[in-house]
């Protein structure tokens, strides 16, 4: 058990280089707490494994350090630094019995036959593969197989960290569901530092207390769930948190007024002035955003299209060249294609060359 | 009637291949059945003798030595060249420009003619002349594969793991190449110690590839025939007269035509019957307790 601390971590799988691109991942700065309950989130290529292997070990990072509470274990091979791994696809021993597989880690370690007999069985039978036990491993589907791989991972009791690297892609839904909770109920219950990796937010978002969204190699966010939703700290958690992703519309900015295509909204907060060439982008959640009768205040927009997911209805509208989703609980009284796109003020953050900007109460 | 007419002409599209195997296989396995139940003085007149050359064959001492030494020497390079060839494509380079030079080196005594490996030896181990052999005697070894069968022996085992091995490592290293890297990691990950990795991971994944070297090292050098023809004929005395030597010997050699063809069919017979057993036996490892025993 301990506080995993990543210190100006870079890895390039091509050794060291003076060019930025080479590297998977650049530069990065985070601390685990102990306990902790992490998602790391972003989309497929952005470096979410790499990060992972270099916490386990697994390789070694071209530039910085990885501290286990004070104790730096940057060149520690894997086997010394007590971490669980789960792969995305199941790892088997073929040759096993489903109980040999999950007794496995504890073996390695010369743990004794009465403690690891007692362990197992807990385990099997909550993973519901007690009636399993004694059949070899490869002859079991491939459920039961990532579900032997997930509880090779949770034998060990004091392991610093368990990572999840994307372990329910290959479950199908309604038992990822019923494996997702179980491992939040064993987080509860025994506090081990869980990261899991994903790329699917529904997952990320209903497993952890914190998320990091990574991007392109970098973290473009650390946050609850509710801050990722509400106060996107990049434009891309926007796109990527949320479906569908925040409405990202280019304006202008004064004061506390937003231009958009000249039309005019009154922001909540006042503004710096920034500089000319700066990208200048208005960030509001599909959430937010109403329409209202085209005589009514707002920006005069064109609906193309109304998608009824249930329970809600999503709105394609368009201002000019630009396009707004809108998610509404119902359209009633709309006549025509005309209508009057309402902002919620308070929800409208603003960004400049990506990076959201804080505002100033008036 | 329509599914008929295109059954019967199935039935042509099938021909070559049937004539091509009735003359490449089944009759020349049928003639030697025939010689079998027979004898002949020459001048080609046949008498019908029945059971006759096998009963004498079976209980024929050449033949049980012979059979033994041919045993013998397959159980004995077995023994060495699946251990050895594992060994070497472990510790063969996975990545970068090792990979190319190991594979080719490797292949390199595969493409070796048996006769031209036979040759290269029989020079290599003359005391006279041979840089082996030579080397071996001025350094006071009594060493001498045309008087002595011990050294008879090892030259031609030591000649057919320099000659096969590579066989067993090429296939051993694809076997190794097509585990996923997770397996390692995964087994870090458990700590599971190096010989834990071996037993646990390698081996299992390589159990096919295995299997088939083990057949075809197993079948090859059964019928093993050039190579110690070429170093020793046979010699010296019977030590190095394996089962097709001998089987040559009686059909060329002395004309024997009814003896020889009963033994090649027990040949036959045999070599079936053993690579059967090794397959069914190395299929089901690992299987037996697949039904939940406890």
């Amino acid at each position: 058990m301990a506080n995993i601390t990543l210190k100006d971590i870079a890895h390039s799988y091509t050794g060291a280089s003076s060019n930025p691109d080479d590297y998977a991942l650049k530069k990065l700065n985070l601390t685990w707490r102990d306990g902790g309950a992490y998602a790391l989130l972003g989309p497929s290529g952005c470096g979410k494994t790499t990060l992972l292997n270099i916490i386990s070990g697994l390789l070694t990072p071209t530039k910085g350090q990885v501290f286990f509470n004070d104790a730096d274990v940057t060149r520690l091979p894997t086997e010394q630094r007590n971490i669980a791994q789960i792969f995305q696809f199941p790892v088997i021993y073929d040759t096993m019995t489903v109980f040999q597989n999950l007794a496995f880690p504890l073996k390695n370690r010369g743990r004794s036959k009465s403690e690891i007999e007692p362990r197992v069985i807990e385990l099997a039978k909550m993973l519901g593969l007690e009636k399993d036990l004694y059949t070899k491993a490869q002859h079991l589907t491939a459920d039961a197989k990532q579900k032997i791989s997930l509880g090779r991972g949770l034998i060990r009791q004091s392991v610093n960290a368990i990572l999840f690297d994307e372990p329910l892609t290959v479950i199908d839904p309604q038992l990822k569901w019923e494996l997702r909770s179980q491992l939040k109920y064993l987080h509860k219950q025994f506090g081990f530092t869980m990261i899991y990796v994903t790329h699917d937010q529904t997952e990320a978002l209903t497993f952890a207390d914190e998320v990091i969204v990574m991007y392109e190699g970098e973290i473009v966010q650390v946050g609850t769930p509710e801050a990722l939703f509400e106060r996107p700290e990049h434009t891309f958690v926007g796109y990527f948190i949320g479906s569908p992703g925040m409405n990202i519309i280019p304006c202008s900015l004064q004061g506390n007024r937003v231009l958009i295509e000249g039309h005019r909204i009154i922001l909540d907060r006042h503004y710096k002035d920034q500089a000319p060439s700066a990208k200048i982008e208005v960030g509001i959640r599909p959430e937010y955003l109403s329409l209202a009768q085209p005589h009514e205040e707002g920006l005069p927009v064109k609906i193309l299209k109304v998608d009824d997911i249930g329970r809600h209805k999503i709105a394609r509208v368009a201002l000019n060249g630009h396009q707004f989703h809108v998610v509404m609980p119902e359209l009633s009284g709309m006549t025509g294609d005309k209508a009057s796109l309402v902002f919620d003020t308070a929800h409208t953050n603003i960004y400049v060359n990506d990076h959201l900007i804080a505002g100033e109460q008036p | 009637m329509i599914a008929k007419q295109i059954n019967q002409k199935a039935w042509f599209m099938v021909l070559p291949v049937f004539l091509l195997v009735a003359f490449s296989a089944i009759i020349p396995l049928m003639t030697v059945v025939n010689y079998s139940f027979q004898d002949t003085f020459g001048s080609n007149q046949f008498f019908w003798v029945g059971m006759d050359w096998f009963r004498d064959l079976i209980h024929s001492e050449r033949f049980h030595d012979a059979f033994l030494r041919q045993l013998a020497f397959s159980g004995i390079i077995l023994a060495i060249e699946i251990p050895l060839g594992i060994i070497i494509a472990l510790a063969m380079p996975r990545k970068g420009w090792g990979v190319p030079v190991c594979l080719i080196s490797m292949a390199l005594p595969l493409l070796i003619p048996w006769n031209v490996v036979g040759t290269i030896w029989q020079i290599f181990g003359r005391v006279d002349i041979g840089l082996l052999g030579h080397t071996l005697a001025s350094l006071g070894f009594d060493y001498n594969y045309t008087q002595d069968p011990v050294a008879a022996w090892i030259t031609i085992i030591i000649m057919d793991i320099w000659h096969w091995t590579s066989l067993v490592v090429l296939l051993s290293y694809a076997g190794l190449c097509s585990i996923p890297d997770a397996y390692y990691q995964a087994a870090k990950i458990d700590g599971a110690s190096r010989i834990a990795v071996f037993r646990y991971i390698q081996l299992p994944k390589m159990q096919r590839v295995l299997l088939i070297a083990i057949l075809l090292r197993f079948m090859d050098s059964f019928m093993i025939y050039t190579e110690p023809f070429v170093i020793t004929g046979g010699g010296p005395g019977n030590s190095t007269t394996f089962m097709s030597i001998d089987l040559v010997k009686m059909a060329i050699g002395q004309f024997d035509l009814g003896p020889a063809a009963a033994m090649s069919l027990i040949y036959f017979l045999v070599i079936l019957l053993l690579s059967y057993v090794f397959y069914t036996v190395m299929s089901n490892i690992g299987e037996e307790s697949s039904k939940g025993g406890t």
